[in-house]
């Protein structure tokens, strides 16, 4: 009357899985340093006005185009408003190739829906603005949006 | 010799990598908060139009490079614009009885001031060195103005917001049937008080 039977010596040990967090945990920490870096790669300053008349992006039919000063990290690029769009910094001249390359990213069906979405540092001049519309006007990208923070407009003056 | 006994996986980590993949979405997915100010650009001119609108029909909105505000040749603060604005589009100057005649407009009906709604426009005239701060803030006050009148005509027409249906059918939360209807009547809506708002080529700064 044994109590400890003696092992049957054909058995295969247990897989060890207590390396199996560690594998998790490495790819949890290369998707997260992988996604905060394109979130931040942004050239110019965003400081946003304040609007509280607004409407909800739509985001799968729009295109972003960015502008304002060289943001911080940038200042050697000078103190000029710039125009970006995905990454890199655009002068008005480009942005009709810029925007056409990205509109043949979305989906076919929203392709004709394109809306330009403007996010445009507080400081900057109204005359860079109105030249980029000027330019979405000639490629007959007529649907736009001022994208702005939340808050009254009027808290500010 | 028999078909040796597959030893189970061990399940116990499972739990640890579930709340490993929901933190992993929890930091990535940034909850969508982009709004702005919708507006449709006109297009690209071909000829020269000549439209000819009545000075009375025109509220002309001025801001120059050291963002303030000229509205109609006085000066004015940006708290009182809205309300400026409302005025003008709600005036329903048109005497009663012409075709022109607003009968839902509830301002002062003055002569001086706009006929109707339909044929009230704001123009806006920037100087390039205005601020975009103070660009958005116009607009935003403008916008303002007509999503308050046009609050008020779908309150009196069909007893609610116009803004809140908008808000409704682009966040897809009405649907159907239902869809169909509302649009329908946030055009009546658009109709009786239509953003007209133009907006001019700004001026080269005078530096």
């Amino acid at each position: 009357m044994s109590k400890f039977k003696k092992k049957k010596s054909g058995d295969l040990p247990a897989i060890s899985t207590a390396s199996l967090p560690d594998i998790v945990f490495m790819l949890l920490f290369f998707f997260m340093v992988v996604t905060v870096l394109r979130d931040s790669n942004l050239l110019v300053m965003q400081r946003l006005p304040k609007g509280d008349q607004v409407e909800k992006l739509q985001k799968d039919r729009s295109v972003f185009i960015f502008a304002g000063k060289p943001g911080p990290g940038y200042e050697k690029y000078g103190k000029e408003a710039k125009i970006q769009i995905g990454d890199k910094y655009m002068d008005v001249g480009n942005i009709k190739f810029a925007l056409e390359e990205y509109r043949r990213k979305l989906r076919p069906e929203l392709q004709d829906k394109i809306m330009i979405a403007l996010k445009v540092d507080g400081e900057t001049n109204t005359g860079l603005v109105s030249d980029i519309k000027q330019e979405l006007r000639e490629q007959n990208l007529l649907k736009l949006i001022y994208i702005t923070t939340p808050g009254n407009a009027l808290e500010s003056y | 010799m028999g078909r040796r006994a597959t030893p189970e996986v061990n399940a116990g980590s499972m739990a640890d990598i579930a709340f490993l993949l929901l933190i992993f979405f929890l930091v990535t997915t940034t909850i969508e908060k982009d709004k702005g100010i919708a507006r449709q650009l006109p297009p690209p001119i071909e000829e020269e139009l000549d439209v000819v609108i009545k000075q009375k029909n025109l509220f002309i909105v001025n801001v120059n490079k050291n963002d303030q505000l000229l509205v109609e040749d006085e000066l004015m603060e940006l708290k009182d614009l809205r309300q400026a604005a409302i005025d003008f589009l709600d005036n329903g100057g048109a005497p009663a009885g012409s075709p022109e005649y607003c009968n839902y407009c509830k301002g002062k009906r003055s002569p001086e001031s706009s006929d109707n709604p339909q044929k009230a426009v704001i123009a806006v005239q920037n100087d390039r060195l205005t601020s975009y701060e103070m660009y958005i803030s116009v607009q935003n006050e403008l916008v303002a103005a007509y999503n308050t009148l046009r609050n008020r005509e779908s309150q009196r027409l069909f007893g609610w917001d116009f803004t809140e249906m908008k808000k409704g059918i682009d966040e897809g939360q009405i649907t159907g049937e239902r869809q169909e209807l509302i649009e329908e009547q946030l055009k009546q809506v658009q109709d009786l008080i239509p953003l007209k708002l133009s907006e001019a080529e700004p001026r080269k700064s005078g530096k």
